[in-house]
């Protein structure tokens, strides 16, 4: 089967409507997961066992199965519960909530790696918890995790082909219909693994940009 | 509640297929994670191009992409796979990519002496990484592997989609006879998790092993 140039601009516009979608679908789900990552990283810090304990297995448990069975259960199970949700929302949560329980270990080490004098300090220049954690933790805690939490944006960049199975209409899912409707998939299938490589291969050099910037973390 | 048991079944029939997937995947991530991570130290220029384009190729394609690549444009070339062929090849080849960068790691962060005790013993290149630097660097590997492994698993979800009927589909099966969603969908999370922790048990049992004795030589 040859490479028809003339289908490729031909189906183009239409992948660029999808590949809208997965972008938006990453900023959204990845706002969320930075939350919801340091919501858990703060409960699990709890010293109360009742809250921390079950908070870790709920996020080891998330960990340790595929997105792609939670997208269906948030799918699937959600509208008997008497929860409807569109496609793209559904699949944001998903998205959202996975990949927190990734950035909750970011926020853990980051955190961690504050030396102990500063919350000694912090204490002694009484200031109560809020005032802390805004003010002495968190700026020094954040520029280091910088590009280990850029790491995982681009991660999940690349699993949102899994939203066209609950049916978001992404960039996979536009090339899967184009695919089936016209019968080739060369051209289509093979647009959107180059769409992939070459956004990773860029932000692979944004990250190497980022690590010199803000130093690793480990 | 004997109609589940019917149900059941057929979701642990989908159990041994993501098993089954997982093992072979694994096996074929761990050689090409040799294969590229040395390749990627060649003294050979070429050598360490083709494994640098391997792993780059690999990682900055999504997973899915690759799997719909093989089993749907593969065969316009030629090579026709059955759905298993073509979901152990991209989760191997993908993941081995991944598993790749960590025996590259692994193998620079042992140290200069160990190197030239290898001069020192009078080792070519291939006998000091078999005999000296390798059974130092798996011990370092071995805990990544562990997570690559679990990565996989939660991968081979996907297979689901090219009509592979491992646990996800079997779930969606049940799903369209029943109606019934929240039983499907809960049974195959557990199952999941529960793959998980035996492997991450079983790494952690291997570690133990292989450091047995090492104790206070390496901290």
């Amino acid at each position: 089967m040859e490479w028809d140039w003339a289908f490729v601009i031909q189906i183009l516009p239409t992948l660029i409507e999808g590949a809208k979608i997965t972008i938006l679908a990453t900023v959204l789900g990845y706002i969320l997961a930075a939350i919801v990552g340091l919501a858990i990283a703060i409960v699990r810090r709890s010293k109360n066992k009742l809250i921390s304990r079950p908070m870790g297995f709920v996020a080891e448990f998330i960990r340790g199965t595929p997105l792609l069975v939670q997208l269906y259960f948030i799918f699937y199970v959600l509208p008997d519960l008497g929860l409807t949700l569109s496609p793209l929302v559904a699949g944001v949560i998903g998205l959202g909530l996975h990949y927190g329980t990734y950035t909750a270990e970011v926020y853990r080490a980051g955190i961690d790696n504050v030396a102990r004098g500063q919350w000694e300090a912090a204490k002694a220049c009484n200031l109560n918890a809020w005032q802390t954690w805004t003010q002495v933790i968190l700026p020094q805690a954040l520029p280091p995790m910088i590009p280990a939490l850029a790491n995982y944006f681009i991660a999940m960049f690349k699993e949102t082909p899994l939203l066209s199975a609950i049916t978001v209409l992404e960039l996979m899912n536009q090339a899967r219909s184009i695919a089936n409707y016209n019968y080739r998939y060369i051209e289509p299938i093979t647009l959107v693994g180059a769409f992939f490589l070459v956004i990773s291969l860029i932000s692979v050099v944004g990250l190497r940009w980022l690590e010199r910037r803000y130093g690793r973390i480990d | 509640m004997g109609q589940w048991a019917g149900y059941l079944q057929l979701i642990l029939e989908g159990a041994v297929v993501t098993i089954k997937l997982t093992l072979m995947g694994s096996a074929l991530a761990l050689v090409m994670a040799f294969l590229a991570g040395i390749g990627r130290l060649s003294r050979f220029a070429p050598v360490r191009w083709l494994a640098t384009a391997y792993i780059e190729f690999f990682r900055g394609t999504s997973i899915f992409v690759q799997l719909f690549w093989a089993y749907f444009v593969l065969p316009l070339f030629g090579f026709t796979l059955t759905p298993l062929q073509a979901g152990v090849l991209a989760l191997g080849l993908n993941v081995g990519a991944y598993a790749a960068e960590v025996v590259r790691g692994a193998i620079k962060s042992i140290g200069k002496e160990q190197y030239e005790a290898c001069t020192a013993l009078n080792f070519n290149r291939w006998q000091g990484l078999r005999h000296v630097i390798l059974p130092q660097a798996f011990v370092l590997m071995l805990p990544t592997f562990g997570n690559n492994a679990i990565e996989l698993l939660k991968a081979s979800a996907v297979v689901s989609l090219i009509s592979l009927s491992d646990m996800t589909f079997q779930a969606q099966v049940v799903r369209a006879q029943t109606g019934s969603t929240l039983f499907p969908f809960l049974t195959i999370l557990i199952l999941y998790f529960a793959i998980a922790c035996v492997i991450s048990f079983a790494i952690r049992g291997l570690e133990r092993h292989l450091t047995r004795g090492l104790d206070g030589i390496r901290s």
